[in-house]
């Protein structure tokens, strides 16, 4: 077992629970290994540090200094949040609450032994592995697009500087120039995303070069909150916004990155910036560890562990667990779950029955804000729905007001119940 | 519906902040010329509080049960309404008052006039004794309080969403059942509180009371 002190936090106390960890001898306190430091990844480290009340050693595993949400990058591209705001640092999960966080990646695990591998070199045993690394893409789900593209046309479907790039290159869109997007077919992190995006791109686009036009190419015959978001669309962007659904060939797609071009249904289409958000799949660490069923990783809905593993637990987007959205509530909610469940089995801890719920604020205009939400409980078969709401069309715009700011009241307390 | 001259007299209690009948003009609190009928917050050039504004966003309509609810305990229905009224609890005085108030709004076909049994000479959220006297599970809160936190921050810091630390158990219990029963709107708290047993929403009041 090795450990390069530096791959810790330089805080003191993080420094002095990693040292005083019994890691080294392989006894002691149970290990709790988390990969991914998202609404996931970050909550359980938190939750399980706070409720095991240093019973549990906790190592958060995150490549990132600096997290920026995914969530809120929708509203720093339509200009109503900074990018700033948006990034979170490790340092109060460290500090506050003992968690061991070591900035690397994981590269492989080994099921057998209970270890991961970092790439630094070293490996770190667990008692319990929590994997929370959110999506990757499906190679070659849009013909002419792979990651090696992603500069020409950004996909802006991870926080941070995807989403600076794809916002500097709308700013720089020639007069009257078209904004592309391919749409993800089904299931996708972020049911509503896209068409936030695209709002938030109209917001930009109609203050700063409003003979722009807005071209979505997609492959599904619906999307959430369709009824909400073409009514908001031509109230406030007129007929900026096209879509092209699978009947006239948005699930027919070709990216031609070199030429800005794309091919929807044969016809080639001549671009200005091209948000190309490909096929998705769980966090390529799932299949590495071999947990995955199709492009997914299936779990337990009462604990959310691995359907192949009941060492290891999967939240969030990576997670194939039924009716909850991939969304960053829903991961926050799991990984409530997860903590307790994992408290109770390693620790003599009381656990209660597993409860999840998920909210989705969009914005499609200022102060035009809309939400959905449910509440689910755990089956034997899968976490299923058990209630729901949705915003109306044709609401009073004060309604739609304090939707919008419950949202920012929603980001304040999920980051911080994130990030303590 | 209660008799509107002893409606007249305990209003005199009121009158400090509110003017109702003709020319009545906004003091303390708005005038309550048609209130029946109107949404919260709603009358033009008066300054309500954060969470007043925020019924009005959701919608909420002041009519015999919200008025009903509103009379008996203010802050059950707006947390951080800035009446301070202790609240009437007497079910015979809250008619009497709301008949005389009525004698001020147009509209009478909205206003029954004799209460429905169903209808609040016991309001919907006036809960009995037994679920008000449960004695709440700490432990359980916490883990339940955990689903709270993804919106409410445990430090009370309220922008867009209001704190819910220390509250006084009681309130916390009753506003918790006007969600439940959907007196208090806001669809997001209507369906967290709709699966929230009466043990449960006890164990959530006994933990965000004491929070640490």
């Amino acid at each position: 077992m090795k450990l390069n002190r530096r791959t810790f936090l330089g805080t003191g106390a993080a420094v002095a629970t990693a040292l005083s960890a019994p890691m080294v001898m392989g006894q002691g306190k149970p290990r709790v290994v988390i990969v991914g430091g998202g609404a996931g990844g970050a909550t359980v480290a938190r939750y399980v540090a706070k409720d095991s009340e240093g019973a549990i050693d906790v190592t958060l595993i995150e490549p990132s200094r600096v997290y920026y949400t995914c969530f809120f990058s929708n509203l720093y591209i339509g200009g109503f949040e900074e990018l700033d705001d948006l990034g979170h640092t490790y340092g109060n999960l460290a500090s506050a609450y003992g968690v061991n966080v070591v900035h690397d990646w994981v590269v492989g695990v080994d099921r057998v032994a209970k270890t991961v591998a970092l790439a630094s070199g070293g490996s770190l045993p667990y008692d319990r592995l929590v994997l929370s690394p959110g999506i990757d893409f499906v190679d070659g789900s849009v013909p002419g697009w792979d990651v090696s593209a992603q500069d020409a046309m950004p996909h802006a479907y991870k926080g941070g500087t995807q989403a600076a790039l794809l916002r500097a290159q709308i700013e720089a869109m020639p007069e009257g120039g078209t904004y592309a997007m391919v749409a993800p077919p089904n299931p996708y992190r972020c049911p509503p995303g896209p068409y936030e995006r695209v709002s938030m791109v109209a917001h930009l686009l109609s203050q700063t070069n409003p003979s722009a036009k807005i071209l979505i190419a997609d492959p599904k015959e619906s999307f959430s909150k369709q009824g909400l978001f073409e009514e908001g669309w031509t109230n406030h962007y007129g007929g900026m916004i096209e879509r092209i659904g699978p009947d006239f060939g948005g699930d027919d797609i070709e990216a031609r990155p070199d030429a800005m071009e794309i091919v929807v249904g044969g016809e080639v289409e001549k671009v200005d910036v091209c948000n190309v958000i490909p096929a998705m799949k769980a966090g390529r660490i799932c299949e590495m560890a071999a947990i995955t069923d199709g492009n997914w990783a299936p779990v337990v809905p009462a604990t959310m562990q691995s359907r192949m593993d009941e060492n290891i637990h999967v939240l969030g987007d990576a997670s194939s667990q039924g009716d909850m959205p991939k969304s960053g509530f829903s991961a926050n909610s799991q990984a409530k779950v997860a903590a307790m469940a994992i408290r109770g089995a390693l620790t003599d801890s009381r656990v209660f029955p597993a409860k999840f719920s998920n909210t989705c604020w969009s914005l499609i205009a200022t102060d035009d804000g809309v939400k959905v939400g449910a509440s689910y409980e755990a089956t034997d078969e899968k976490i299923a729905k058990v209630d729901g709401f949705v915003s109306q069309t044709g609401e009073d715009p004060a309604l739609r007001k304090t939707t919008y700011e419950e949202s920012l009241g929603w980001y304040a307390g999920i980051t911080a119940d994130m990030f303590g | 519906m209660g008799d509107p001259a002893r409606g007249e007299e305990l209003f005199q209690q009121c009158i400090a902040c509110h003017e109702v009948g003709p020319g009545a003009r906004n003091k303390v609190g708005p005038h309550l010329n048609e209130v029946f009928g109107r949404t919260a917050g709603s009358v033009e050039g008066f300054r309500y509080s954060k969470s007043m504004d925020r019924a009005h966003g959701d919608g909420l309509v002041w009519d015999l049960t919200t008025l009903d609810a509103y009379f008996e305990n203010p802050r059950v229905l707006i947390s951080g309404t800035r009446m301070s009224f202790r609240g009437l609890k007497d079910a015979g005085e809250r008619g009497d008052v709301l008949a005389y108030l009525r004698q001020f709004s147009a509209s009478p076909q909205d206003i029954p006039e004799a209460v429905p049994t169903a209808l609040p000479s016991v309001p919907e959220v006036d809960l009995p004794e037994d679920v008000l006297s449960i004695d709440g599970d700490l432990a359980w809160g916490e883990y339940l309080s955990s689903e709270c936190k993804t919106c409410h921050q445990a430090d009370g810091a309220a922008d867009g969403i209001p704190s819910i630390t220390y509250w006084p158990e009681e309130n916390f219990v009753i506003a918790m059942h006007a969600y439940k029963q959907k007196i208090r709107p806001n669809p997001v708290m209507q369906l967290m509180a709709g699966r929230l047993s009466d043990e449960e929403i006890a164990a959530l009041a006994a933990y965000f009371a004491k929070i640490e």
